[in-house]
């Protein structure tokens, strides 16, 4: 016999469903109940930085965009600061660096504008490269799915973020750059994830 | 500057696998290369806070949130409480907790949702709250109706309440459901038996808690949730290529 150590058990996952809207963003499922739903402005009002947005789909193993899933963001703001007591400083009043992306239910495209963040502490010593958090929930998926958007113009950071350094495979790195354009004068940033195949993107265990 | 632990790892045996193959919709849906393990970083152990700017006191009550006033769901009124603890046994004060649910008849309100059961007029399902400081939470229901859903020919969900959970950490962030205790379906359910262990899937099994229903209004249910924990040492060790 041994002592015990007396942890408790993770709670396990379940699927989100194809009907997570109605408690995450009621307005998608098609109706209003709540006076303010959550994570529909990321940045705020008061964020320095660059104006962006940032646009995709998540592809499935078939090929075929997933029209039912809802994406989390986290992100750092501009000064690579998140908001939070350990986010490494202040930010904005507004800025949450948080937000919810749903798709448009009959093509999967989803997009959400934001401040380009940047630069934060990697774990030890060290930065990391400009990126956003993405947590990927839907139907199918029995756990979130975690991965990183890292921007096609940061060769430099990209090249000494420690994160994107671990990655064995170098042409898997190529699966977590936004590539960049500009539309009627904005910069529009394009993110593709697939779940499968041989550009499948890479995800993490956080 | 000193920096705070990082989380304990995942474990993931005890979490379903991404593909299971009787939850069909899994197999297109699930990642094939193995994840890339990440030892956590500022972006991993920080995630949203939320206070009660956000939300109005009566955002769990979902018997009333949406009914017309004066009127109310219709269905079994429960009560669901329980606290959100971690792995460490330690309270998560302050976090936000999301619920959604078919209403009594097992008919979500959502345009995609074309159960023939009737919607009600009076329930929206869905419901929000924050714990307390003793990482408490209740919310104020009807027990959701079983419904079919498109798997094998004659699949049904048990009653179920999903939920999502913040934490305090992005590292932390979960959704999962909320079953019954005593339901036969559960046994049968393709998407509970995504979890591999018997044990685990009970962990997701509410106990029906006599002592905390309300005499002559509302039967209870508890139903705790535990985040992952963190470590209490510090990141001192310089890992190459970190
Ligand atoms: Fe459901």
């Amino acid at each position: 016999m041994v002592q015990p150590l007396n942890y408790l058990k993770e709670t396990p996952s379940q699927t989100a469903g194809p009907y997570v809207h109605i408690g995450l963003a009621p307005g998608a499922a098609g109706f209003d109940i709540y006076d303010q739903e959550l994570g529909w402005d990321i940045a705020g009002p008061n964020a320095k930085g660059e104006r962006i947005r940032v646009e995709g789909i998540v592809i499935d193993g078939t090929g075929s965009p997933i029209k039912d899933v809802m994406l989390e963001a986290w992100q750092a703001n501009s000064e690579g600061n998140y908001a939070h007591p350990e986010g490494g400083g202040n930010v904005e009043d507004g800025f949450r660096g948080w937000g919810r992306v749903i798709t448009d239910f009959e093509t999967g495209e989803w997009g959400f504008d934001t401040v380009k963040p940047g630069r934060t502490q990697g774990r030890n010593i060290g930065l990391q490269a400009p990126h956003i958090n993405l947590w990927i929930v839907a139907r199918g998926i029995n756990i979130g799915l975690n991965t990183r958007l890292y921007f096609d113009d940061e060769a430099q950071a990209n090249a000494e973020d420690p994160v994107l350094n671990i990655i064995e495979w170098e042409r898997r790195r190529a699966t977590l750059l936004a590539k960049r354009s500009e539309r009627d004068g904005q910069v529009v940033y394009r993110f593709e994830i697939r779940l499968q195949g041989q550009d499948e993107t890479v995800f993490f265990d956080i | 500057m000193t920096k705070p632990g990082e989380f304990y790892q995942r474990d993931r045996t005890w979490h379903p696998p991404a593909f299971a193959k009787d939850y069909k919709t899994s197999v297109a849906r699930s990642p094939q290369y193995s994840l890339i393990s990440l030892q956590n970083s500022v972006s991993e152990i920080t995630g949203p806070v939320f206070g009660h700017n956000d939300i109005d006191a009566l955002d769990n009550d979902m018997i009333h949130n949406y009914a017309q006033p004066g009127e109310a769901a219709i269905g079994e009124r429960i009560i669901v409480h329980g606290r959100v603890l971690d792995e460490n046994g330690k309270p998560v004060p302050n976090t936000l907790v999301e619920a959604w649910q078919a209403n009594a008849g097992g008919r979500y309100r959502h345009k995609k949702d074309t159960y023939l059961a009737p919607i009600d007029p009076n329930f929206g399902g869905c419901g929000r709250t924050l714990t307390d400081e003793n990482g408490y939470y209740f919310f104020r229901t009807v027990k959701p109706g079983a419904y079919p859903w498109r798997n094998w020919v004659n699949d049904w969900r048990p009653a179920h309440i999903h939920m999502s959970i913040f934490g305090t950490a992005f590292a932390q962030r979960l959704i999962t459901q909320c079953y019954f205790e005593g339901d036969p379906l559960i046994d049968k359910c393709p998407i509970v038996k995504t979890i591999p262990d018997k044990a685990a899937q009970g962990q997701l099994v509410a106990a029906l808690d006599m002592n905390a229903s309300v005499p002559l209004d509302s039967i209870a249910y508890k139903f705790d949730i535990i985040l992952r924990g963190r470590r209490s040492t510090l990141f001192e060790n310089r890992l190459e290529g970190n």
